[in-house]
């Protein structure tokens, strides 16, 4: 008796009908759980989204989900008109990787409570600060967790050989490249050295690259000078406190500082001091190191000098503007589950520090814990240039965001129509005193009051 | 005379009178219902994207910040109190005046200039002088924002190159508010010429040989015959590019973005700047809305105007 068995036409067509649902069964569990839409903040460095890109697919490969993953520009405000059309319409991405700044409080009403993704990592990382908490947290819930994608300090990063040549500073030697806390950065005060900096700055040529433009880079700029000095706008309570010795303290300073800055210095948009370093036109610009980084490949002779070092102190202290961006899922969203546990995917120490090491260290994490990640020591050349960009304990430094610490629908609106940067601007351009400019400007924010 | 050979039906077979408009075919003959169904599509269109936005805005506008309740007027009242609208309202003015005025005379003499060319060669030049309308808004703006930019602006090399010291082209406000005009103006004249040349070729030539046989000159051709014979077409299109002004959005936003100091801040831009950027849409719809207004008064007058002397010709 023959113990092969003959493959028939009828046997043959029923395992090639067979084998052509393989694909079918593929997909219908590729998916599984369910489908998930993430808009991302296209980066500035080009790397970043494709090793964030990679990243998110490993983990919807893992947990079975179909992930639809759009890379949104900052500029022109794309971020803030997503957003905003998300946000009516009640439809489109499920989890938002970049609620800058006041947008969590401007949509807490539409925004997913994130309370146990918060409590997840903050068992594995450490509480978050306070300055976090005043920007995500909404009718006593987490609205948004701060993301380490996008979330960047606007210190100086000034020039070591100018520096050192034309202002008489060694910048290396003032914040270097280790934990020390040095005599000489005592000394780095907005009345002191940094105004005789911005002097020589000026007679070489090369003015400080700080604008009083209506774009963030400016209102954080302006906005961390003012709070130096003490001078806040509006209080927590709503209350507007404007009109105090420390503004006009603060008014005075930038009377003397703004003729020391270039002459188009109110038309500077979030751009212009880039240029300026990568064209060889600064001592010194206020920016996270994405100036550098592309500096890097255009303008390597520049790149070489650059170093990126804490903000000057004021009489209130040392303040460095910060740009958040927060993971937010909506309340609309159809598959929270599976944003809620890709955010925490996302916020693990190992995928930060992949994604950090690409983005040669622009990205800040909001965990103090994760401060010890090797790539600002290792980011160069010059090497250690990036080593003081995160705040660390030895800068005695606050972070601040222009606005703070009004409630935040003051708090937006004191940012968004830059009102420090025109308050400075009618003292400087527009030749009013210091009490017309303050009395202006507290009549514009008693309009933003409502 | 009948013939008793001619047929003639019994009254009971009577051909029934026949049904007008009977069924789909019957429907579908009345010119009224076919001209109303051609034109649904665009009437859906212009609904969807003109009339419901228009409504869903002044409904905006009457709401609290976070729209959870009604207001009234609070919002119109809360930008009356502002300097900064002050200003938005100043500056929209200007700009949508100075700048229609602009493109009007200048469209007004191209289009004189190229009328006397030869026709063969008048193609070129039209469609040499139509290139700033025919070129995005956006990219020719930002054209026209490298060469005012400092750190790049061809302008102040030219000015340099032959002396004359750099000039702070965006951040001075009036210089600024020129360079809007200017943008504005070099983008919106070719509209104008190409209208009025239009206008011109249906002038009839009698009436010029009439007056030049009346020896009038060509000043008094100009003011007697040309300029009321297009008057409704410079009514006209003054009317429409001073609508299309007053919302201008691109110029502003890639130029300025309504610096400096908000000096260059118009209706458009200023209600982005409040809705979109500083989260309070109702109020953002509020500014918006305060060019409607301005707008219907004048369009109104306008189109008044032109239906009286369009009677008073006939």
């Amino acid at each position: 008796m023959s113990t092969s068995r003959k493959m028939s036409r009828r046997r043959a067509l029923g395992l090639a009908a067979a084998a052509s649902t393989l694909p079918l069964v593929h997909m219908r569990t590729a998916g599984a759980a369910g489908k998930l839409s993430v808009g991302f903040w296209d980066h500035w460095v080009p790397q970043g989204n494709d090793v964030m890109r990679k990243q998110v697919q490993a983990w919807a490969a893992q947990n079975k989900v179909d992930v639809s993953l759009d890379f949104i520009t900052s500029s022109g405000n794309k971020l803030l008109v997503t957003i905003a059309a998300e946000a009516q319409a009640r439809a489109g991405h499920d989890l938002l990787t970049f609620f800058p700044t006041w947008e969590v409080q401007n949509h807490s009403r539409e925004l997913e409570s994130l309370d146990d993704v918060i409590a997840s990592l903050e068992s594995k990382y450490g509480k978050l600060d306070d300055f976090f908490r005043a920007l995500a947290i909404a009718d006593g819930h987490w609205r948004a967790v701060p993301a380490a994608w996008g979330s960047q300090y606007k210190g100086p990063c000034g020039r070591l050989d100018l520096f050192k040549q034309h202002c008489g500073i060694d910048l290396q030697a003032m914040y270097p490249a280790k934990p020390v806390h040095t005599a000489l950065s005592d000394a780095w005060t907005y009345e002191g050295l940094f105004l005789k900096a911005a002097e020589a700055s000026k007679k070489i040529g090369k003015p400080f690259g700080i604008g009083l433009g209506t774009t963030a880079d400016s209102v954080d700029t302006a906005g961390s000078i003012f709070a130096s000095f003490g001078a806040q706008f509006v209080d927590a309570k709503g209350n507007i406190t404007l009109k105090s010795d420390n503004t006009r303290r603060a008014l005075e300073f930038f009377k003397k500082f703004v003729p020391l800055l270039p002459p188009d210095v109110y038309s500077f948009d979030d751009a212009t001091d880039n240029r300026m370093l990568i064209a060889d036109q600064t001592t010194m610009i206020y920016n996270p190191p994405s100036a550098w980084a592309v500096a890097l490949r255009d303008a390597p002779k520049v790149a070489e000098q650059c170093w990126t070092f804490p903000t000057p102190a004021g009489p209130a202290g040392r303040f460095m503007p910060m740009n958040v961006f927060q993971f937010g899922v909506w309340s609309f969203s159809r598959n929270k589950s599976a944003a809620k546990d890709l955010i925490v995917y996302l916020m693990q120490r190992e995928q930060v520090q992949q994604r950090l090491n690409v983005t040669l260290g622009f990205d800040i994490p909001p965990f103090d814990s994760m401060l010890d990640f090797d790539v600002w020591e290792k980011a160069g050349p010059p090497p250690g240039t990036l080593y003081n960009y995160p705040v660390r304990p030895i800068h005695q430094m606050k972070r601040w965001i222009t606005g703070m610490p009004a409630p935040p629908a003051i708090a937006v609106q004191i940012y968004n129509q830059a009102l420090p940067c025109n308050l400075v601007a009618k003292v400087t351009q527009a030749g009013q005193s210091i009490e017309q400019a303050i009395a202006w400007a507290e009549s514009e924010l008693e309009s933003y009051s409502g | 005379m009948a013939d008793s050979t001619s047929l003639s039906l019994p009254a009971t077979q009577a051909i029934p009178a026949r049904r007008s408009g009977g069924g789909l075919k019957g429907v579908l003959r009345r010119r009224a219902i076919v001209g109303a169904l051609m034109t649904a599509p665009l009437i859906a269109l212009l609904g969807g994207l003109v009339a419901y936005p228009a409504v869903y805005a002044i409904y905006l506008s009457l709401l609290s910040r976070n729209m959870t309740h009604f207001v009234g007027f609070h919002n119109f009242i809360l930008l009356l109190r502002r300097d900064t609208f002050h200003m938005v309202v100043f500056q929209s003015a200007l700009f949508a005046v100075t700048a229609v005025i602009f493109k009007a005379v200048i469209g007004f003499t191209l289009a004189h200039l190229m009328h006397n060319v030869p026709s063969r060669r008048q193609r070129v030049f039209r469609g040499l002088l139509l290139l700033p309308w025919v070129i995005p808004l956006a990219l020719s703006t930002l054209g026209w924002w490298w060469l005012f930019e400092p750190t790049s602006s061809a302008l102040n090399w030219l000015l340099v190159r032959i002396g004359l010291p750099p000039q702070d082209w965006l951040g001075d406000p009036w210089t600024a508010r020129f360079c809007m005009i200017l943008v504005n103006t070099w983008w919106g004249e070719p509209f104008f010429m190409i209208m009025y040349l239009a206008a011109l070729k249906s002038v009839p030539e009698q009436l010029f040989e009439a007056a030049a046989i009346d020896g009038a000159s060509a000043w008094q051709k100009l003011r007697y015959v040309t300029l009321p014979m297009m008057r409704n077409i410079i009514s006209l299109t003054m009317l429409f590019s001073l609508i299309v002004t007053f919302a201008n959005f691109d110029i502003v936003r890639i130029l300025t973005n309504g610096g400096p100091v908000n000096t260059t801040h118009i209706f458009a831009t200023y209600a982005f700047q409040v809705g979109i950027q500083s989260g309070d849409i109702p109020l953002g719809a509020a500014v918006s809305l305060f060019m409607l207004p301005v707008l219907a008064i004048s369009s109104f007058f306008v189109l008044r105007g032109i239906s009286r002397r369009s009677q008073e010709a006939m």
